[in-house]
């Protein structure tokens, strides 16, 4: 059935510093699902962020050029609003990219979201990527993020990391291929 | 199989409301809503939640909500976050749409995520996206719904229904991930 999912591969986060998927990524689908449940970090106000490799993971750091656009909601009304983040895009850098700003790290706060990335085994084009994120934020409030972009490369990539800017994290990530 | 599995689907024919009532056994739940028709011009189609043990379909959410609209007359085009529409720790029933019907053939549908209902130790976050044909003054509306229901109990149920009147359409329940 075109569009079918396949469970791939599941990544539990316990009080890690990463999760990454280092096997699983190569021609055998042309698109690649990531869904992140109860994401929970340690430290407040820490980010989680991705990258990619093109080394089975020895090393992340491909050029990435993204945009990223961001509704917001403070729990006790104080603001509410959506716009465009120029703090967090990237403009063809090789640094983790943002997809969730900012976390609360109170017992019951965590966040979610699906990260799709396309035929990151191709040689000849760019690799592009694009995620929804649902964000707990420290204030408290939610974010509903919309981040898309490309790795501007023409290596395959064959691995992908998750880490918080600081600290350690919990949650669920599953890696789909897309049939 | 870890597709997304088809689960219930309710094709609700002039029903006050649609009720799931069934949501354990997976980490992530998806609703699809087809051809949702309301039987009085311009409402909003909306969801509530009752966790284990409620009082019924208001718990608590913060929320964010913005949308995308175009005229057919090709007037308007425009991009923005809707302040009334949001909740700040309300425990209203949430809109998914802000004013659907009219004509006979003026519907809604879309997609409404609902990140693993059954913790015991988060908060549970949705996202949706449903287009709605607004007739009273033709036009799409492409309306972006987010946020967390901020409770650690367990949600076991869904309701969707529209601000007066009755429903009309499928409703299809759907889960990814065994738990």
């Amino acid at each position: 059935m075109s569009g079918a999912l396949k469970l791939l591969s599941t990544q539990t986060a316990s009080n890690s510093a990463s999760v990454e998927f280092t096997s699983g990524i190569d021609s055998t689908y042309d698109e690649y699902v990531f869904y992140m449940v109860d994401i929970h970090a340690e430290t407040l106000t820490a980010d989680i962020d991705f990258q990619c490799s093109t080394n089975g993971g020895s090393s992340y750091g491909i050029n990435i050029v993204s945009s990223i656009s961001m509704a917001y909601h403070q729990e006790n009304d104080g603001g509410a609003a959506l716009s465009y983040q120029t703090g967090f895009d990237e403009a063809n850098t090789t640094n983790f990219q943002l997809l969730m700003y900012y976390l609360d790290n109170a017992a019951d706060t965590a966040s979610v979201g699906e990260l799709h990335l396309f035929r990151p085994s191709s040689t000849d084009r760019v690799k592009h990527f694009y995620s929804t994120t649902n964000v707990h934020v420290a204030g408290p409030r939610i974010d509903n993020n919309y981040i898309a972009g490309y790795f501007n490369n023409l290596s395959a990539i064959n691995a992908i990391k998750f880490q918080p800017s600081s600290g350690n994290f919990y949650g669920n990530i599953y890696m789909f291929g897309v049939k | 199989m870890s597709d997304w599995k088809l689960l219930n689907t309710s094709t609700p024919s002039g029903a006050s409301s649609v009720s799931f009532t069934d949501l354990t056994g997976y980490k992530i739940f998806k609703f699809v809503g087809i051809d949702l028709f309301p039987s009085t011009a311009g409402q909003e189609l909306k969801f509530q939640v009752n966790a284990s043990g409620g009082s019924g379909f208001n718990e608590t959410m913060t929320t964010t909500f913005f949308d995308a609209d175009n005229l057919e007359s090709g007037s308007g085009g425009t991009l923005q976050y809707e302040a009334n529409d949001d909740q700040a720790q309300g425990t209203a029933y949430q809109k998914l749409t802000r004013a659907t019907g009219g004509d006979a053939d003026a519907t809604c549908a879309g997609e409404l995520f609902l990140f693993n209902p059954a913790s015991t130790t988060y908060v549970k976050h949705f996202y949706s996206r449903f287009n709605e044909y607004f007739s009273s003054s033709p036009r799409t509306l492409d309306n972006f719904v987010a946020g967390y229901i901020n409770t650690t109990t367990a949600i076991t149920e869904i309701d969707f229904k529209f601000n007066t009147g009755t429903i009309t359409g499928v409703i299809k329940q759907y889960g990814l991930v065994a738990s």
